[in-house]
């Protein structure tokens, strides 16, 4: 191993460490400021112009509140649940392929982390491990509405989990390969996915909403019922660390959708352009990120758009409707695939 | 209307019903995109803040906010004490100590007897007016300024010196002081002058 990989994955790993950290820490100020707006008011615009030190105010507020224990609660696994969903949210962001490759002194730089050949298993897994921070903390916490919260989410994401890996074959078997890098090059130009996955698309898109417990399935942490589900016993910033993973998984669930659905770091007409290799991988990583904050956008406007399901509602949607619905793609798919290839 | 239709305040109710959703409706995503379209269209409005310190509401000129207690032509307080106010207030927000005029304070009350301490407590005062109804005197009046907020209950009795007019600034109430109301409350044949 040289010097020079060790540095450039380094520098990599940093990069995408704090991008999704600054991103997910504005999230916060932008869905304030996108609520407001779609109630026709304003948002947060006092601290800083436009509100932008709004979440600089919001993380110090978080580190100065009292650290607050329950006395009857599991010490080790109180600590260890904010802390695996913080992990787990930032672990899935290595296999993401940010943009093309960066050809500098005649080395080749991927912006990619790991670029394992079983990347969409690896978000799976990851993603099926985030269940456990929100089951850990509800139950170390020794309190009725934490443990209800916990169990909704632990039901919720296992219910939905199925729908989206179905969703989630179907790319596989039409790209043939499980590694993330291989999807995004195979939608090269405007080949993006979803002109032959439109199902798929939509059905991956709606078990993401579950995944990351967004309305209008925020069930497991809805205030009106529960308090405030799983973290109900939180405080200061371990509560911060569960309210903050919410906006990293937010924005990796954007970059997945891209990456699956909307070519990743593709763009049309990135070959008739006549740029360099490298700028148009740096447009590329740009057009990336518009896409991906796009998404983000999506979730924020679905949940000031939409009210919460009833539990009964959440679980006959995602059994009974959308499991066919992805299934059906599945053979669907399937079928197309043995007529045309 | 026929006497047997409902009186109704707007047409706008619709009768509820549990008809089968049609195929389309059990899709739910055109219904979603509906509402995600009448969301967006708020997104661009205009919004309706008012940015409080900065930007104020408009007041109504005769608007029942905070009490003032007005001086004469010369600077002197025109309150007697005559304790009027208090017995008219309704929510018995009023106290005062009466106290008489020394000859070397000609200069600072108008007449023999003044009101050494006059408090309102602010939070049972429920600003309607009976107090600036009740004075003979044309000393205290309700003006369009706010009552501030307050981290301690003590500090919402207002005394004298939160009350009464800057000597060098006074108050405008000619708004509230019309020609109309000066004559009803001086008019000999009502019933509240006799």
């Amino acid at each position: 191993m040289d010097i020079h990989f060790l540095t450039y994955k380094l520098i990599l790993a940093t990069a995408i460490l704090l991008i999704s950290l600054v991103i997910a820490m504005y999230s916060t100020l932008v869905e304030r400021k996108v609520a407001g707006f779609f109630q026709d008011r304003l948002g947060p615009n006092r601290a800083g112009i436009f509100g932008l030190l709004q979440p600089v105010a919001d993380g110090l507020k978080l580190f100065m509140k009292e650290e607050f224990m329950p006395a009857t609660a599991d010490k080790f696994l109180y600590i260890l649940g904010p802390c695996l969903t913080m992990l787990v949210a930032l672990l899935s962001s290595a296999v993401i392929p940010w943009g093309g490759t960066l050809e500098i002194d005649g080395h080749s730089y991927a912006l990619q982390m790991a670029d394992i050949n079983i990347g969409v298993l690896y978000t799976f897994a990851v993603v099926s491990i985030g269940v456990y921070g929100i089951m850990i903390g509800g139950w170390a916490s020794n309190n009725k509405y934490a443990l209800m919260g916990a169990v909704r989410a632990a039901s919720q994401m296992i219910s939905y989990e199925l729908a989206m890996s179905m969703a989630i074959v179907t790319i596989v078997m039409t790209t043939g390969s499980l590694s993330l890098s291989d999807i995004v090059a195979q939608q090269h130009g405007f080949n993006w996915n979803i002109w032959t996955q439109p199902i798929g698309f939509f059905v991956f898109t709606i078990c993401v909403f579950a995944e990351c417990n967004r309305t209008p399935f925020d069930l497991p942490e809805c205030e009106t019922e529960l308090i405030g589900g799983y973290h109900t016993e939180y405080s200061s910033m371990k509560l911060g660390f569960y309210l903050f993973s919410e906006y990293i998984n937010m924005f990796i669930a954007s970059a997945m959708i891209s990456t699956l659905y909307f070519g990743g770091y593709n763009f049309p007409f990135q070959d008739a352009l006549g740029l360099s290799h490298n700028l148009i991988t740096i447009l590329g990583t740009l057009v990336f990120f518009a896409k991906i904050m796009f998404f983000i956008f999506l979730f924020m406007w679905v949940r000031w758009t939409l009210p919460r399901f009833r539990y009964d509602q959440l679980m006959r949607f995602g059994w009974k409707i959308l499991l066919p619905w992805s299934m059906l793609n599945l053979i669907l798919t399937g079928f197309f695939h043995l007529l045309f290839k | 209307m026929s006497q047997n239709t409902k009186i109704q305040l707007t047409n706008r109710s619709k009768v509820v019903s549990n008809k089968e959703m049609t195929l389309v409706e059990k899709f739910y995503l055109p219904a979603i995109f509906k509402g995600m379209l009448i969301t967006l269209s708020h997104f661009f409005k205009k919004e309706v803040t008012i940015q409080y310190p900065e930007q104020k509401r408009p007041m109504a000129d005769i608007y029942r906010g905070l009490h003032v207690l007005k001086r004469d032509d010369e600077g002197r307080e025109r309150c007697t004490a005559c304790g009027l106010c208090a017995l008219s207030c309704p929510a018995e927000a009023i106290t005062m100590v009466a106290a008489e005029r020394k000859d070397d304070e000609l200069n600072l009350y108008r007449e023999e007897k003044y009101a050494s301490i006059y408090e309102i407590n602010m939070l049972r005062c429920i600003f309607c007016g009976n107090c600036e109804t009740a004075c003979p005197k044309e000393a205290i009046f309700l003006t369009d300024r706010l009552v501030s907020s307050e981290t301690n209950r003590a500090s919402f009795v207002y005394g004298k010196e939160l009350l009464l007019e800057p000597k060098n600034a006074p108050l405008d109430v000619s708004k509230r002081q019309t020609a109309e109301v000066l004559s009803f409350k001086r008019d000999k044949t009502k019933a509240h002058n006799k």
